[in-house]
């Protein structure tokens, strides 16, 4: 703004000047509308329905019940701790999977980078709900994927560690995570590559240059400049993955529910407003404490 | 400087460079001898920067071998080569402060007292109150010599720079320039220093390699390749040359022979003529060239058609009866100037000028140097 007035001081006239202030706001304004709304004002009714008490048929009453947060957090922990598991994981499948990918698309697809990154982006043109019906059948018993993985005795490590309960594949916390890992790898995958994009290929060779083998390079260059979007990356896979019931309802079993689903099923079936809006609650308040732990653990502040 | 009667020199046997639609440098032999600072000097494309990149390890070579003293170096990988090079573009980590960057290649060797060899080498380049910077809070100049430390502090057997002023405006590089020579001088280790300025290779190289078309061109101490270019394409890009049609005329004595342009004949040092070669481009320096007859029993007449004085020097362009326009500097000494339109006689000395085989483009080389400045 300071630069904007030192240049428009001399030519332009006081009419102009004038508008010229305003727009900025006006232009911040569409969207501040559209968080206050969307936003602003369904955190406040979600907030205040938590601490409301009574039942669908004869209405809510405002009692400040705030018992109703140790109660959700006594009764649902299991959940809590399984979804945030189970995002965790998925998160570390993506990264191991995504970054390797985005590397091989920024710094070596040349005149393919844009064919891959459509490729990347594609499974977008399908609903969510479908992708995940999907992976009912990929998994399902009577396909190779199941009879393959029990042949090579897949089934059976994967008993072993406790990923699944039996032979199939289908209906296990191991199908679980594999759906989320698929479902939020895009969202992985495209922070990664607009940061390994911009990594100076000259680096690496200077790096190289001065001694450094590929894997000392890789970790005293390339990681940490990647940071950024490694952050971004888990982040964007973290916290829907954290909040999903997809994937639990369609892939999982009644062991696997993570808190998505259980605040889905009190909204929508057990009718239970008040339950479902502290469950949502203590689930944005986790999110919101690990991810900031996260991040300043991960120091990227002067790398952003 | 090579005391050790060459125990590091650097080599390169029939060094080869083809990529799939052009070759980019042909078999290439040199010797750079321990010590010395070397200039690969050419204009862009000429195969110069591939040149130095196979020499880091940074590009395969197609054909041919790199040593270093007795090892072959020719597919040891980049990071176990004792080379290191300050980039055109500097390739500092953005990530790292000053001292990290400097210590970075002594720290992949595990060097224990990287910290005080770092600051030693930040204190030569004169950066060491900025050590606990980011390399972006710098200015270009700094950022260079922070490319330089980086490079310098692990004492390579060879340190090479590809263009390392270029991004330099002109007084900084001025000053960049003594102060490499300065410190390669103190730290004594070889450099090859690759440039398309011919002034840079000149006032900082012990010898030159010029090269063009990825081949190398002419090989020799700057004074050398000054006053005796071998081809027409030295002649032009480094510094200006006067080319005439000429034949050389048979006879002459053990020292000069005398060559015949438009009806006039003209005295040359026999060692400055290529042997069995008929017809020659007679070439001469600018500055070599006298107004009147003081400078020599070479003489031709015509008209003083372009002034230009500089202060400490005058160029004129004297235009030939058959229509070439000779140029003539002539140092700001006192002597008498002439003025636009005078009928003047130019005279050199016969040791002042240099033949070469006609059947080159006299062109050769004049077009690149105004490219870049």
């Amino acid at each position: 703004m300071a630069e904007g007035s030192v240049l428009s001081t001399g030519s332009s006239a006081p009419p102009s000047r004038r508008r010229r202030n305003w727009v900025p706001y006006a232009l911040l304004l569409p969207g501040l509308l559209w968080l206050v709304v969307f936003f602003v004002l369904p955190m406040v009714t979600l907030g205040s329905q938590s601490l409301q008490e009574g039942n669908v048929d004869d209405g809510y009453t405002f009692t400040g019940n705030v018992g109703i947060y140790a109660d959700a957090l006594r009764q649902y922990w299991p959940q809590y701790l399984r979804s945030f598991l189970y995002a965790g994981t998925a998160t570390v499948l993506a990264l191991l999977l995504g970054y390797p990918l985005a590397y091989f698309i920024a710094q070596k697809a040349g005149r393919y980078k844009n064919l891959v990154l459509v490729l990347v982006i594609a499974p977008f043109f399908t609903s969510f709900l479908i992708r995940t019906l999907a992976w009912r059948t990929i998994l399902s018993d009577d396909w190779f994927v199941t009879t393959w993985a029990q042949k090579l005795h897949i089934t059976d490590l994967l008993q072993a560690v406790g990923l699944t309960s039996n032979d199939s594949l289908l209906n296990s916390k191991f199908a679980v995570i594999m759906g989320l890992t698929y479902n939020f790898l895009p969202f992985m995958i495209l922070p990664l590559y607009t940061s390994l994009e911009r990594l100076d290929p000259r680096l690496i060779e200077a790096a190289g240059d001065l001694y450094a083998s590929p894997w000392q390079t890789f970790r005293k260059v390339t990681w940490p400049l990647s940071l950024p979007g490694v952050v971004a990356g888990t982040l964007l896979t973290f916290i829907p993955a954290a909040g999903d019931f997809i994937n639990a309802r369609l892939l999982g079993n009644t062991q696997t529910t993570m808190i998505g689903s259980v605040i889905d099923s009190q909204f929508l079936r057990v009718l239970d407003y008040p339950l479902a809006a502290a469950l949502s609650f203590i689930l944005l308040i986790l999110i919101v404490g690990i991810v900031s732990v996260y991040v300043r653990r991960a120091g990227t502040e002067e790398l952003l | 400087m090579s005391e050790q009667e060459g125990k590091g020199d650097l080599g390169l046997v029939a060094l080869t460079k083809s990529f799939a639609s052009f070759t980019a440098v042909h078999p290439l032999d040199l010797t750079v001898p321990q010590g010395s600072f070397f200039a690969l000097l050419g204009p862009s494309g000429c195969g110069k920067t591939t040149t130095l990149r196979m020499i880091a390890g940074l590009e395969e070579p197609t054909g041919g071998r790199i040593r270093i003293g007795d090892s072959d170096i020719t597919h040891t990988k980049a990071y176990q080569r004792n080379v290191n090079t300050v980039f055109q573009s500097y390739a500092l980590f953005p990530h790292m402060s000053v001292l990290d960057n400097v210590m970075f290649g002594l720290r992949r060797r595990g060097d224990k007292d990287a910290k005080a060899k770092a600051n030693e080498v930040l204190e030569l380049v004169q950066l060491g109150q900025v050590s606990d910077k980011k390399p972006t809070q710098l200015s270009g100049g700094m950022q260079q010599r922070v490319a330089l430390a980086r490079a310098l502090v692990n004492r390579p057997d060879v340190l090479l720079l590809d263009e390392p002023l270029g991004a330099l405006d002109l007084k900084l590089r001025r000053q960049m320039q003594i102060e490499l020579k300065r410190i390669q001088q103190e730290v004594g280790l070889t450099f090859i220093h690759v440039t398309h300025d011919q002034e840079e290779a000149m006032t900082m190289a012990d010898s030159i390699a010029v090269m063009n078309a990825g081949r190398l061109e002419q090989l020799g101490d700057p004074a050398t390749l000054y006053e005796q270019p071998q081809s027409t394409f030295v002649a032009n890009f480094l510094g200006q040359s006067n080319l005439l049609r000429a034949t050389v005329n048979p006879g002459g004595t053990d020292h000069i022979v005398t060559v015949r342009t438009h009806d006039t004949d003209l005295e040359v040092s026999r060692e400055h003529l290529p042997d069995g070669v008929n017809d020659v481009w007679l070439g001469v320096r600018p500055e070599k060239l006298r107004l009147g007859e003081a400078g020599g029993p070479n003489h031709l007449r015509g008209t003083v058609r372009d002034v230009s004085f500089s202060g400490v020097a005058t160029q004129y362009s004297v235009q030939m009866p058959w229509g070439q326009e000779l140029i003539v500097v002539q140092q700001n000494d006192g002597t008498a100037r002439a003025a636009l339109g005078e009928n003047v006689t130019v005279s050199w000395a016969a040791q002042h000028g240099f033949a070469l085989d006609a059947s080159q483009d006299a062109e050769a080389g004049a077009e690149l140097v105004d490219d870049h400045g």
